[in-house]
């Protein structure tokens, strides 16, 4: 079944009765939602390697070809004029990376103070143009409606965006960013039902066969396998130093601190 | 007249002898029910899963209560403009002849028609500053979609069928000879639009207006390629909210389904008024 | 354009005032409701007929008619049978509650079309409370219905969003017929179903045509209730919901294809507004 939506409404509709056999999700959490229903048994982020994340990304920006603006890194997003187009994190999941990952620089730059870190993410939404409720829209409204200077946008989005749009895009991976892991998991009670749990343990342990992983570069996704991982080496900048979800505690914490009601997005958003 | 209405009402009083009544209201109700009112029952038991401070709690969170004033006042603000826009197309169509008439009458549907989120994106790249009627403005540094602006663009698209359709048999019913008369005994067109035309057409008037309002606080289709969905710019909207609450982390079904009662609440409230303001006016041109 | 010339031409006989309305009307038309339909078309045509032919011939296409005819079609089955109940009811009969049963009839016109989604799935999905009767009558019978994610639960959302378009039409002109006529032919002793067909019938016919149009037109552009139930696509997607899914698909190519497939339920909507004037123009000729 070829589901589509955001990270979340997918997770929903799985939860709401939707017989899918596996999921693939832009992040854990939406997973651990689907698991908390008793649909997917505790444990699956160890049933596949690597947290179970065949493949991963990681977060980029796209400017306009010339790249008028100059925009090299995370701090020259917050300078004034310069227009940002970007998700909301509190309604696409994909979102969430893009915020962690401008967070991850400001820790970096500012070491720790979190007053000076949350004014500079205050700053860089500040600038937000747009704010789609999903990672597509926001693709959408920066490509074909024209808007903004900047799309921060996962690594394979902005590429497939080069791809399709040859000569009128630029990628620029900022010094430093996020490894994105979109997670998949079998879900348990739709297997058991379907009787089709050996098709989907199948077809997600073919994602990690060198086959799998080598379609999967091309698609613009990092595949996991390092071997194959540096033949994309010309596609992918590998020199970008890139933090983990686990250095937010993993997502479970990530998302409480983050992105609940009240928490530091809400904070840093709504400061008048 | 009158007393025709007056014999008419005591024959419907007593038993009708007309046939089918148990038959009809039990097809009614029973369909009403099942298709209807069940479904948005379980969203009244949804929500009440939440407890009393709870559910105030949420509903008056800041952003919950900026997306209510953004519908309700951009809703508020298109159906005025609809009011006026639709009474001059009203107007128009019924009474005057000039090519494209008929073209145009049929075409007023079209919001009802085309699906919403067709409009929404084709508005929204309109009306961008690299869009066609977008560009315009933008010379002027008026920014239209993502703004409040564009939000109420695309309540003015969707509600602007429901007050025309309300007024054009109204206009229809009103003989000329009464602005004719009027103008006769020496009053100024003005006059004559405000003294007697405008009375006669307020019920009209109010139920599109009313229908406009109602339906364009729930929009969600049109409204979300267009309006940017900032909270800080005040362009979300209550739907928006509803889904973010259901695609955030957590996918919180109860606060979905607490916000989306509170809109069902003032959709009632509205339809009400407005389906009493109906029949009353059904009763007296009867 | 031309309509600004041929009213000019008029304005000889007609006064400034009505010129004006008239040349504001044509304004408002244009940008509001013709530059919208212009701009799909042309969008969808942008990039080459083979284009839209691929687009509109592709497998998901295909699946989207399919279902969104299957909507459409039961949508106003049902409508029409509720609507006809509804209006007789509520107009051939005094009783309490009459108002608040027509305004509950009225709900769906106005509500959210996100809560209409919202309602189903707490209803009908897996957390829903009449899941697990649906789940014993599949036991019973060894059905295997599912009334979210499934072509009944597009048919469903839809019968829902267009539940009072019939209705809403009927009822106007049954009120101001009145009951004498019903309450003669019912003394002379004729039967429930004639008094409906010989005397009723007729006067409301075109009305009830004009419901029906209104009906299979809203029925076919329905976005936001149809977007909470349907999650397949290829399968249960219905033609909204793949103009959504090839617009956010983010490709050049898709986002063209998302325009062609969107100019078809632009043409089909004008196909049936223009029905719905002819109908329109038989219905006052007949007046």
């Amino acid at each position: 079944m070829q589901s589509h939506g955001g990270s979340g409404s997918q997770a929903r509709s799985v939860i709401e009765g939707s017989d899918a056999d596996v999921v693939t999700l832009a992040l854990a959490h939406d997973i651990t939602l689907i698991e908390d229903e008793g649909l997917i048994e505790e444990g699956w982020i160890d049933e596949f390697d690597s947290n179970s994340s065949p493949y991963t990304s990681t977060i980029t920006f796209l400017v306009r070809a010339g790249n008028e603006k100059n925009i090299q890194d995370w701090d020259d997003l917050i300078r004034e004029g310069v227009d940002v187009i970007t998700p909301d994190p509190k309604s696409s999941g994909g979102a969430c990376w893009n915020f962690l990952a401008a967070w991850y620089y400001a820790d970096l730059t500012y070491n720790g103070d979190e007053t000076q870190m949350k004014e500079f993410v205050s700053a860089l939404y500040d600038n937000v143009l747009v704010m789609d409720s999903g990672a597509r829209g926001a693709t959408t409204t920066f490509v074909e409606n024209g808007q903004g200077d900047v799309l921060i946008a996962w690594e394979n989005e902005a590429l497939l965006a080069l791809e399709e749009y040859p000569g009128e895009y630029e990628m620029i991976t900022p010094s430093i960013s996020i490894k994105a892991e979109p997670s998949v998991a079998i879900v348990d009670e739709n297997v058991d039902s379907n009787g089709t749990r050996e098709v989907a343990e199948a077809y997600l342990s073919y994602l990690y066969t060198d086959e799998a992983q080598q379609i999967i570069g091309e698609n613009y996704y990092r595949p996991i396998n390092e071997e194959i991982l540096n033949t994309f080496s010309d596609t992918f900048d590998l020199s970008v130093e890139l933090c983990t979800i686990d250095d937010f505690g993993g997502w479970d914490q990530a998302y409480e601190d983050f992105f609940q009601d009240g928490a530091i997005f809400d904070e840093i958003y709504n400061a008048e | 007249m009158k007393k025709n209405e007056a014999s008419k009402r005591k024959v419907k009083k007593g038993h009708s002898v007309i046939p089918g009544r148990g038959l009809t209201m039990g097809i009614t109700v029973t369909m009403l029910s099942l298709l209807i009112l069940i479904p948005l029952a379980s969203i009244m038991a949804y929500s009440f899963r939440l407890s009393w401070s709870e559910f105030v709690e949420l509903i008056t969170r800041q952003n919950v209560v900026r997306a209510f004033a953004t519908s309700i006042s951009c809703a508020l603000i298109a159906a005025v403009i609809n009011s006026i826009f639709g009474l001059i197309l009203a107007w128009v169509l019924v009474r005057y002849e000039f090519p494209g008439k008929r073209l145009m009458d049929a075409m007023i549907e079209l919001p009802f028609a085309l699906p919403t989120a067709v409009a929404g994106i084709t508005l929204s790249k309109m009306y961008s500053n690299q869009g066609i009627i977008g560009k315009f403005f933008d010379q002027f540094g008026i920014r239209i979609s993502y703004t409040k602006i564009g939000l109420t663009i695309a309540l003015i698209f969707i509600g602007i069928p429901f007050v025309v359709r309300a007024l054009q048999p109204v206009i229809e019913k009103l003989p000329e000879s009464f602005e004719e008369a009027a103008t006769m005994l020496g009053a100024s067109k003005t006059y004559t639009f405000f003294r007697v035309i405008l009375p006669e057409l307020t019920p009209a008037l109010l139920t599109g207006f009313g229908l406009a309002l109602a339906r364009g606080i729930g929009e969600y289709g049109s409204v979300i390629y267009i309006s940017g969905n900032s909270e800080k710019n005040g362009t979300q909207v209550v739907s928006y909210v509803i889904m973010q609450k259901l695609n955030s982390g957590n996918a919180d079904y109860e606060g979905a389904a607490a916000i989306a009662l509170v809109l069902l609440i003032i959709s009632f409230l509205l339809l009400f008024v407005i389906n009493m303001i109906q029949l009353a006016a059904g009763r007296r041109t009867k | 354009m031309n309509q600004k010339a041929d009213a000019k031409r008029k304005s000889s006989q007609m006064g400034i005032a009505p010129l004006v309305l008239i040349i504001i009307s044509a304004i408002f038309f244009i940008l509001m409701l013709v530059m919208p339909l212009v701009i799909v078309i042309y969008r969808s045509l942008k990039d080459g007929l083979a284009l839209y032919v691929e687009a509109i011939t592709a497998d998901n296409t295909l699946s989207a008619w399919r279902v969104t005819l299957i909507a459409t079609v039961i949508a106003v089955l049902v409508n029409t049978f509720f609507g006809l109940c509804a209006a007789w009811l509520i107009t051939k009969f005094e009783f309490r509650g009459r108002q608040v049963l027509s305004t509950l009839i009225d709900i769906p016109f106005s509500i959210s079309p996100v809560i209409a989604g919202l309602a189903f799935i707490m209803t009908f999905g897996r957390m829903g409370w009449a899941t697990p009767f649906i789940e014993k009558i599949n036991e019973i019978f060894g059905t295997d219905i599912a009334l979210v994610f499934s072509v009944p639960g597009v048919v469903l959302a839809t019968i829902f969003v267009t539940f009072p378009f019939v209705s809403r039409e009927l009822i106007p002109v049954m009120e101001a017929q009145g009951t004498e006529e019903e309450e003669a032919a019912a003394m002379m002793g004729a039967k429930g179903f004639t008094i409906f067909r010989k005397v009723t019938f007729p006067h409301i016919k075109w009305t009830l045509l004009y419901g029906v149009i209104l009906c299979t037109a809203r029925a076919l552009g329905e976005f936001g209730a149809v977007y909470a139930v349907s999650k397949a696509r290829g399968q249960t997607f219905t033609l909204t919901l793949e103009v959504d899914a090839l617009y956010m698909a983010g490709s050049a190519d898709s986002i063209t294809q998302a325009f062609a497939v969107s100019s078809l339920l632009v043409i089909m909507a004008v196909v049936i507004l223009l029905l719905k004037q002819l109908v329109e123009f038989r219905m006052k000729r007949e007046h």
